[in-house]
């Protein structure tokens, strides 16, 4: 189970109070079912999250035929996994090659692709990501342990409008052969923002 | 708008605050703060673009120094307010003081996953021609609206390539103010790194934003 914490401190109560004021009055005022909410919060704590988009990843690894439809139209090959809706209508993969790495980010919000990756983290939706990850990209990457060659181009995708961006994270080294199960393993959320690479099988047998 | 959301390119926010095995909310106010977002905004009152103007009009001290769960119930909060459901004496009281405004729908629980599912595509029918093709070189507009545009400032009166035409998508300037959705041409357009950040910039960056046709002219 992820470690809850509260990093707001002293604001925290105030905020708390505030939230919990205006849940009241929206359903005195009949506006909102309460049980709309929980059900709300439960999609995005149990059935939508980054295993999605890792399963469509590593079925474009192990699936020409599949990868081909989803760089040709990733929205309908996305749906065939049935992953579809909100913050995942118009979707686009783009494919990291030993030449070129991606990596999006929201510069003036928080756009992410919800329904492959779930909510986004809170530094994504922070200042310094946003601010810095279109102009010095690879000081970013950096901080995620990630060095990438100096002449490999760095295509920084921001979400301005209502298409949402997935990326196919270059598949590792030694995974030949293996199912569509075991390499949704080696998928991480932060490899298809473009922030990661995808696990190296070699170092997750020595981990293990 | 130049608001403080506006974020590409600006300095000294320091190092990121990674977590690992990071939770999707922080408290339990977060999760509920998420959810009054997701479901007024599935009454129809009011559309994405118009709560995104909302959060980004927050004064700059507060959209900086609050975490992005608070943005939205501020934000909510201003929603609200704006469009005459609540008044900021009922925010206040945390109880309604006079009548309800009659909703287009209320997202009841047995709604939600088809809601969801069903999203909101901002894809609209081709009325006319695109003006623009891959290939071609445009340059961005210099402009600062005070309403809400998604051309951000780092990328205007820029020049660029179109790499992608996307479709006729509804314009957020337009709808965000209750002007209608306009719905326009919208192209991914690719830039150079030394053509946005100057010549010192990393040789081998290439930036891509989707920008809508009122943003461009041919270069």
């Amino acid at each position: 189970m992820p470690h809850h914490h509260d990093h707001e401190h002293s604001e925290l109560s105030d905020i708390e109070l505030r939230v919990r004021a205006l849940e009241t009055l929206l359903t005195e005022k009949g506006y909102i079912d309460p049980p709309a909410l929980d059900a709300l919060i439960e999609t995005y704590e149990t059935k939508v999250g980054p295993k999605n988009g890792a399963k469509v990843v590593a079925k474009a690894w192990a699936d020409p035929d599949y990868r081909s439809r989803l760089m040709e139209d990733a929205t309908a090959a996305i749906a065939e996994l049935g992953f579809v809706g909100r913050q995942g209508e118009h979707m686009v993969a783009v494919e990291n090659t030993s030449a070129a790495h991606n990596m999006v980010v929201c510069t003036l919000c928080s756009c992410y692709p919800w329904t492959v990756l779930g909510l986004p983290p809170v530094w994504y939706k922070s200042a310094p990501y946003r601010s810095r990850a279109v102009r010095d990209p690879r000081g970013v990457l950096a901080e995620f342990g990630v060095t990438l060659p100096e002449d490999m181009e760095i295509k920084v995708w921001d979400s301005t409008a209502e298409v949402r961006y997935l990326v196919v994270p270059e598949r590792p080294q030694g995974t030949h052969g293996w199912s569509e199960e075991d390499l949704a393993e080696l998928v991480t959320r932060d490899s298809m923002i473009g922030t990661g690479l995808a696990c190296d099988p070699a170092k997750r047998e020595d981990a293990a | 708008m130049n608001g403080a959301q506006d974020l590409g390119g600006q300095m000294g926010f320091g190092p990121l605050e990674l977590e690992d095995n990071e939770p999707n909310f922080h408290a339990k106010w977060e999760e509920r703060a998420f959810a009054l977002t997701l479901a007024m905004g599935a009454t129809g009152t009011w559309n994405i673009d118009s709560s995104r103007f909302a959060r980004e009009s927050l004064p700059p001290p507060v959209y900086l120094t609050s975490s992005y769960y608070k943005i939205w119930a501020l934000g909510l909060e201003k929603l609200l307010i704006d469009n005459g459901l609540v008044s900021p004496e009922e925010i206040d009281a945390g109880k309604p003081l006079g009548p309800s405004q009659p909703l287009n729908r209320v997202l009841k629980v047995e709604s939600v996953a088809a809601t969801l599912q069903k999203g909101g595509p901002a894809d609209r029918p081709e009325t006319q021609p695109a003006r623009f093709n891959p290939g071609d070189r445009v340059r961005t507009r210099r402009m600062n609206p005070e309403h809400h545009t998604r051309l951000p400032r780092y990328a205007r009166d820029a020049v660029g390539t179109v790499e992608t035409v996307h479709g006729v998508h509804v314009f957020p300037d337009t709808n965000a103010r209750g002007l209608g959705e306009q719905p326009t041409w919208l192209y991914g357009i690719v830039f150079r790194g030394t053509d946005i950040w100057g010549p010192d910039s990393d040789p081998n960056l290439t930036l891509r934003l989707d920008l809508w046709e009122p943003y461009l002219d041919l270069a």
